[in-house]
């Protein structure tokens, strides 16, 4: 995969009129192109006075396309009107592209309003000085420059060009705006960027894009982690109408990383003939060292490693003294399988390969990722790689991976053509950096007056390390983090263990991550404490929590937390804003008058970002169960949009429910058995409650995590509310299993 | 073979078998029909052939020879369908991929039933897969399409 690339004529002819079939993004000069103010990569200003503004992550419905522009627009004192929004290519010189994390506004928020600040700056300098007069006494709103004293005003198309004029200011001297002034953070109600063009059928996906003498691939991969391709039929496909040509994928080699997974190509003139060559292979494939690999016995594999001990990686006080001296203990086990993205719109990515360059257009939430892997791959620099970001038909993870976008490259070389690589939904299912497998093993001892003297913790997951080093087989104090050793606990006595569980397939970030099965092992073990002792749950979960203060290591009794990268004097494990969450929504819920109701309650932190749930569960006669009401709280800091983080509430919530009711993938001699929605379910709008009632603690706190932190209660709100239903404890998702719904 | 789509009649040369979704999407540049599971369960490519909701995944073209589709594109001629318009009002759209399938569904829906019930619409809809999860937006903003009461619930 190294040397120079090989251009053929047709290839080079291909090349010219690049983009003209795309032209869904508006056709604006890049920030820095043309003339204007340029004060920062995300911001111009142009002579007209018509403001573009880059968004610099990637759009998968968490709405940053919605906010992030908002807030620098809002920093400069624009006219939301008077601004174009233009998503930016994959280049290191927009900082942190990797939309993965809950990162955006909680690593950039200060970065990005001081690029707004620049450029209001510097059109404050070109206008005070017209007017001669301290820049200090003037301010900007509305696309105008003002002069408070006097009321005088210049438009910003007045006063650019001189602004383009002046020196960029220092970093140290850029002064944001007090947070009062941001009128539009203030509004509760923005609109959604690309709503319009999501209704009307016009927002460009990663499959929308078409260029000229585009071919589509389809491949068959290996059905088991680590197979190959022994035989198939090459002619019969090839005499499918339409097909073009047939690629031999390269083998990948372990680790995986995000290599593409090997297998045939059939490539082809429009999608369905090269679905149906594909069809017409007839592989037989070399399974590999996974073939032996079935979910049914490593689900007793990871249960037995939870039975014996672990590496500790949370150590206060002397469990096993308080065990002994006990008055009572409480002891379950809990089991999460492999999870699916599913997310709506299968992998998809376009490549054209010409003229030494590469160009690739992907519905990707790691553009710089995939910038290096493709220069990787064809062995070209990465200033000769352009990836362009489409909107995400959802991501959840699934999207930061580089495996189809390098694929799509590896294609486009090969054939010598633009090529969309599309996956059909059965790849999707069958071809996943699955969020981890796990199990756990929670035990509590309890004084004669029930107080929780020891807590003992030991999870089993498969480490996403294994998928890039091919040998990291047991969770690191680093994985813990992820609501094991970040957790809030008054009891004396603390131990958490990380317990061997080796991977044989690949395994990579979902929505919330670890924190899916720890909260929902957690969340389901404070309420079987509160059965156990005979008090209310609510009462209990701020019993374990103990009283309002922030965690030092010494305190949590371990060497090291990565708190999600921020610090601890920034981002506190603040156990008064873990309670904060459950008393509000509690409150909300009326949790104190619930005779007569199910109601299920659960809380996590994650994301440096806190998140409580109550469910409301109601018998159907056909169905077990149905949810009436949800309520959910989250302190996330400072927020920026306030409408689409209460959209993250209610899709966040509803994805934490379909997890908890029908997640789960499984394996069968390596291979996944399921293949499509009817197997691998997801909830649909029965499923989902009549009625999410969603908060937001105000607050001026650094900003938080929001994308994923609405995720992890939902499992064990869920669980404990269908225990208040029927009195039947769940401890293992799919939830739907032991319901038989 | 002849379809009438979003009201203009185009002739297509194709194996009468293609699903009408790649018709629609490969060979008339369309691209607003989505794909997401090729086998009628997830809704996301919902057209209407002469006015009724079908998945376009599985209907093979040659069911449309001779007949009319309404895609997304042509539901109104500018977005001001009363769902387009519901939609964009109570900020729906996620990710907004399962989109324009929910507001076909819907808009047949509407077609035969203009003031649906909660059952109703969650039975109409029940095909259409949202996996960023705005299903209680998704109905409210039917309801508000519909002119029918929403208390954020009901039963």
């Amino acid at each position: 995969m190294t040397g120079p690339v090989k251009l053929t004529r047709r290839a080079f002819l291909g090349s010219l009129g690049a983009g003209l079939a795309i032209a869904v993004m508006p056709r604006v000069a890049a920030a820095g192109e043309s003339s204007g103010l340029a004060p920062h990569v995300l911001v111009h200003i142009a002579l007209d006075g018509t403001t573009t503004i880059l968004c610099h992550r990637s759009e998968m419905g968490q709405g940053i396309r919605s906010s992030l522009p908002v807030l620098i627009a809002d920093e400069l004192g624009a006219d939301m009107k008077r601004v174009v929004v233009k998503q930016a290519d994959g280049d290191k010189k927009y900082g942190d592209q990797n939309t993965d994390g809950s990162s955006s506004f909680r690593k950039q928020y200060d970065a990005d309003r001081r690029a707004g600040a620049a450029a209001r700056m510097m059109l404050i300098a070109a206008a005070a000085k017209q007017w001669k007069v301290p820049p200090q006494t003037c301010t900007t709103k509305n696309h105008l420059v003002i002069h408070t004293p006097t009321k005088r005003t210049l438009a910003f198309a007045d006063v650019v060009a001189a602004a383009s004029r002046l020196p960029v200011p220092d970093a140290k001297d850029i002064v944001l705006r007090p947070v009062s002034e941001l009128e539009r953070v203030a509004d509760r109600n923005l609109p959604v960027l690309d709503g319009a063009a999501i209704v009307t059928g016009t927002a460009q996906f990663g499959a929308d894009v078409t260029l000229p003498g585009m071919l589509v691939a389809v491949i068959a991969r290996p059905p088991a982690v680590g197979g190959k391709v022994a035989r198939y039929d090459a002619a019969r496909a090839r005499a499918v109408p339409g097909v073009t040509q047939i690629v031999e994928m390269p083998v990948p080699k372990p680790p995986w990383l995000f290599q593409p997974w090997g297998g045939i190509a059939v490539v082809a003139e429009n999608t369905w003939a090269a679905m149906k060559g594909r069809a017409a292979l007839a592989i037989t494939w070399d399974h590999g060292d996974n073939a032996s690999f079935n979910s049914a016995a490593f689900r007793e594999e990871l249960l037995a490693s939870v039975r014996a001990p672990g590496t500790v990686h949370r150590d206060v006080g002397n469990v096993d003294a308080a065990f002994a001296r006990a008055a009572k203990t409480v002891e379950a086990e809990y089991v999460v399988p492999h999870l699916s993205h599913l997310q709506m719109e299968p992998l998809v990515a376009i490549a054209r390969v010409a003229d030494g360059r590469a160009e690739i257009w992907a519905p990707t939430q790691n553009p710089q990722a995939n910038r290096a892997d493709v220069a990787k791959l064809l062995g070209i620099p990465e200033d000769r790689v352009t990836i362009h970001v489409t909107l995400l038909g959802g991501g959840f993870g699934r999207k930061s991976k580089s495996d189809f976008v390098n694929e799509a490259a590896f294609l486009a070389k090969q054939t010598g053509r633009p090529v969309r690589v599309q996956w059909t939904r059965e790849d999707d299912v069958r071809h996943g950096y699955y969020n981890a497998a796990n199990a756990q093993r929670l035990r509590a001892a309890l004084d004669d007056k029930g107080t929780v003297t020891a807590w003992h913790h030991r999870t089993a997951l498969t480490p996403i390390g294994g998928t890039f080093d091919g040998k990291k087989d047991t969770p690191s104090v680093e994985d813990l983090q992820q609501g094991v050793t970040d957790l809030a606990l008054a009891a004396p006595n603390v131990r958490a263990e990380g317990c061997r569980a080796p991977l044989h397939t690949r395994v990579g970030w979902y929505r919330s991550v670890y924190n899916i099965f720890h909260a929902f092992a957690v969340g389901s073990f404070i309420d079987e404490l509160a059965h156990a002792r005979g008090t209310d749950p609510r009462d209990t979960w701020l019993d374990v929590i103990g009283p309002p203060r922030t965690l030092t290591l010494a305190d949590l009794g371990v060497a090291k937390l990565p708190n999600y990268g921020e610090s601890l004097d920034k981002h506190p494990v603040d156990a008064g804003r873990l309670r904060r969450v459950i008393e509000r929504v509690t409150e909300m819920a009326g949790w104190s008058n619930r005779k007569g109701r199910a109601l299920g309650l659960a809380a996590h932190r994650s994301f440096v970002a806190y998140t409580a749930v109550v469910i409301s569960v109601v018998p159907d006669p056909v169905r077990v169960f149905r949810i009436d009401d949800a309520w959910i709280t989250i302190d996330a800091g400072t927020v920026v949009n306030q409408e689409r983080v209460h959209a993250q509430l209610e899709g966040g919530l509803v994805m934490g429910i379909s997890n908890a009711l029908y997640g789960g993938v499984t394996m069968t001699n390596g291979a996944t058995d399921q293949s499509n929605y009817r197997d691998a379910r997801v909830a649909r709008m029965r499923d989902v409650p009549r009625r999410i009632h969603t908060d937001i603690i105000a607050s001026t706190a650094p900003p938080s995590g929001v994308g994923e932190p609405p995720t992890p209660p939902a499992g064990a709100a869920l669980a404990n509310a269908l225990f208040a239903l029927t009195g039947k404890r769940l401890r293992e998702i799919p939830l739907a299993r032991a319901l038989a719904i | 073979m002849k379809i009438k789509i979003n009201g203009v009649e185009k002739t297509v040369d194709v194996d009468p078998e293609m699903p009408l979704l790649w018709v629609i999407r490969d060979v008339l540049g369309l691209t607003g029909t989505k794909y997401g599971c090729g086998e009628a369960l997830c809704g996301s490519c919902t057209v209407h052939l002469d006015g009724k909701a079908v998945r376009s995944c599985v209907t093979p073209v040659r069911r449309a020879d001779g007949h009319a589709v309404t895609t997304i594109e042509g539901l109104s001629p500018d977005g001001s369908h009363p769902l387009q318009q519901a939609w964009v009002e109570l900020r729906t759209p996620q990710c907004g991929y399962c989109q324009a399938g929910q507001i076909m569904a819907a808009a047949a829906l509407l077609a035969v039933t203009p003031k649906p019930t909660d059952a109703e619409i969650d039975r109409s809809m029940a095909g259409n897969l949202c996996r960023c999860g705005t299903y209680t937006r998704i109905r409210a903003a039917v309801k508000k399409a519909a002119g029918v009461p929403d208390d954020g619930g009901g039963t």
